[in-house]
């Protein structure tokens, strides 16, 4: 099966892509307002901790990072998959990824500001988030340097800036293409805007290929450091269960694992509502599924590595902290991130539900579930079984306000990112048609060697 | 003399070669092939470097200095931060720390390489841009177009060439 058609004409791709930001079949808007509905809830959420304080978010000492930092990791590593797709397989010169690295790279975007919202959330008195940032000051203060948590904040911003900018470049001829066949209207001002006057003259290209080339090989190694840094929040703490040297590669493969799944998801529903059949397939479908199953098993070998250090250090409180994991309060979300994670990707292996929609779709939500669970089992029992024994026994159940800010930030994503899809193709045109070109070329150049060989 | 633009607009990559070709081969006067010719297409095409010919590209010195520059601004601002933080205690610990400053010049670095990339994109692609004097939107839809400038004596050979090479379209503007 091919991953699209060669005779696809470009003119048609031009229209079935700029159909999509007008006519978007239904559930488009069912999304939209389920998502602003989960929004609200977030949103009532946090009023009402601004208003009454932390302590509605049930959290105390020690848990002091409940399901706020979690989440935090947990959107972190959702921005992988546009490093991924974008940078890596563009780097690989896997062509498949054409059709969909557009709207991979919007959800690294909008998955990096959904996390930031959370630093801000967790902080409590959001006004005073300015603390942390760098600036000269007449009490001659300055944040800590060798704080990992620092170097979070300062990571996370190349990473956000970085990905808007190189989401930005990769589009703007697209943009061209929307300013030149978008009637008037506000969409046409802001596209002929942000299209900065483009004309795909030769000088543009050349200039745009060593760009889009230069920034892909910028974020990888990028994209690498964030969630190393991320790691190291936990990993250069001296605290059980968090001080383990296989961290960050850990967090690494998470994160580019969750993001996989998110892709499996977000490639189903758009390809459905937006009627991308003919470029988002079946084929394509099934490229990442190998590719999700393939990054799980790394994910599972990387957690075994994890368990058997622990287990062979003979570190009793870190020992403890995996027993308990296993069987103390927080076992049954343990062993569901176990089965979402490590069991659960088996399915993927097999050919028959390779392409099988409702299954993949149902699968790659489960996947996240496990990768959340993942990050919340980092956080709370370590906390809950720390290496002082005064802390054993307090357990701690988030506050349904914890419970409503994570909900909600799932809405404020899907806002965000049903909206981007909305006013910005999230299927790159000029990509999709050197996909089609070359692979046209190929097919002409083996069917000329065959006649030459006849 | 005035110049005159015209656009000329085809269908497949193969007749705008043969279109370059016949343009570099033929001696016109009022019209240099190097300097008055510009070739849109809606995808980018290793054939059209092949046919125009090499042109250097600057980006990448753009991205050396603006890596390095970064790095460097980086390091030297949490340097001097820490070199006159007098409230924090050091315990007897370096005051500029080597091995965690790393992290923020390398972040530094990152940063600096890609804000400084897309400015020397902007600076080298010319962008912003104004709208060329002849410009179709067919150009980004799916056809090649050849835009050149020439003196008003040129442009009937030019366009006979195109014709001769089944342009699609020949849009004309005078010059100012």
């Amino acid at each position: 099966m091919k991953d699209i058609r060669e005779d696809i004409a470009w003119a048609k791709i031009n229209q079935d892509v700029l159909k999509s930001l007008e006519n978007p079949r239904k559930l488009y808007w069912w999304i939209l307002a389920v998502a602003l509905g989960m929004l609200g809830i977030a949103v009532g959420c946090e009023v009402y901790q601004y208003n009454v304080g932390m302590g509605v978010a049930n959290m105390d000492n020690p848990h002091m990072w409940g399901l706020y930092i979690a989440t935090f990791i947990f959107w972190i590593g959702m921005s992988h998959s546009g490093t991924l797709l974008s940078a890596i397989l563009h780097l690989m010169h896997a062509d498949w990824r054409k059709p969909i690295y557009r709207f991979a790279e919007a959800m690294t975007t909008f998955s990096l500001l959904t996390a930031g919202l959370f630093v801000a959330v967790h902080i409590g008195r959001v006004w005073q988030m300015y603390y942390a940032l760098p600036y000269p000051n007449e009490r001659g203060l300055w944040p800590n340097f060798q704080s990992p948590l620092l170097w979070d904040a300062m990571a996370i911003f190349t990473y956000l800036s970085s990905s808007i900018l190189f989401l930005y470049v990769g589009m703007i001829p697209d943009l061209a293409i929307c300013r030149d066949r978008i009637h008037a209207g506000w969409r046409k001002k802001l596209y002929t805007l942000l299209s900065l006057g483009w004309e795909g003259t030769d000088r543009q290209w050349r200039n745009f290929r060593v760009t889009y080339l230069t920034i892909a090989c910028f974020l990888i190694p990028l994209a690498v450091s964030v969630h190393s840094i991320v790691a190291s929040d936990f990993g250069m703490s001296q605290a059980p269960g968090w001080h383990v040297t296989s961290f960050p590669p850990y967090f690494v493969a998470g994160a580019l694992y969750s993001g996989c799944a998110a892709i499996i998801t977000l490639f189903i529903i758009l390809r459905y509502v937006f009627r991308f059949e003919e470029y988002m397939t079946l084929p394509i479908l099934k490229k990442i599924v190998r590719l999700t199953f393939a990054i799980a098993m790394v994910w599972t070998y990387l957690n075994a590595v994890e368990f058997a250090s622990v287990w062979y250090s003979h570190d009793e409180a870190s020992k403890d902290v995996l027993i308990q994991k296993a069987s103390g309060t927080y076992a049954p979300f343990w062993w569901a991130m176990i089965f979402c994670g490590s069991i659960l990707p088996i399915t993927l292996a097999f050919k028959r539900f390779q392409t099988n929609i409702p299954v993949l779709f149902a699968v790659s939500l489960l996947l996240n579930l496990g990768m959340w669970l993942e990050r919340w089992m980092i956080v709370a029992p370590t906390f809950s079984h720390g290496i002082y024994p005064w802390a054993w026994d307090h357990d701690q159940w988030p506050s349904f306000v914890q419970w409503g800010m994570v909900f909600g930030s799932f809405g404020w994503f899907t806002l965000l990112f049903m909206l981007f899809c909305k006013i910005f193709p999230s299927v790159s045109m000029y990509e999709v048609k050197e996909m089609v070109y070359h692979r046209s070329l190929h097919l002409k150049k083996g069917e000329a060697d065959e006649q030459g060989a006849h | 003399m005035s110049k005159r633009h015209l656009l000329a607009l085809f269908s497949n990559f193969d007749e705008a070669e043969l279109v370059v070709q016949e343009l570099r081969n033929t001696q016109i006067n009022g019209f240099n092939v190097n300097d008055d010719m510009i070739v849109k297409s809606a995808i980018e095409h290793p054939e059209v470097e092949e046919f125009l010919g090499e042109k250097p590209v600057y980006v990448q010195w753009f991205t050396l200095f603006g890596a390095l520059m970064g790095g460097l601004l980086g390091f030297f601002l949490i340097s001097g931060a820490q070199a006159n933080f007098y409230a924090q205690l050091k315990g007897g610990k370096p005051i500029v720390p080597l091995p965690p400053n790393f992290v923020l010049t390398y972040e530094m670095f990152i940063l600096g390489g890609v804000f400084i990339t897309v400015l020397g994109f902007l600076i080298c692609a010319g962008l912003p841009a104004r709208r060329s004097p002849l410009y179709s939107a067919n150009v980004s839809e799916d056809q090649i177009g050849i835009l050149v400038k020439s003196d008003e004596g040129a442009s009937n050979t030019l366009k006979e060439i195109f014709s001769k090479h089944q342009a699609l379209e020949i849009q004309e503007e005078a010059g100012k």
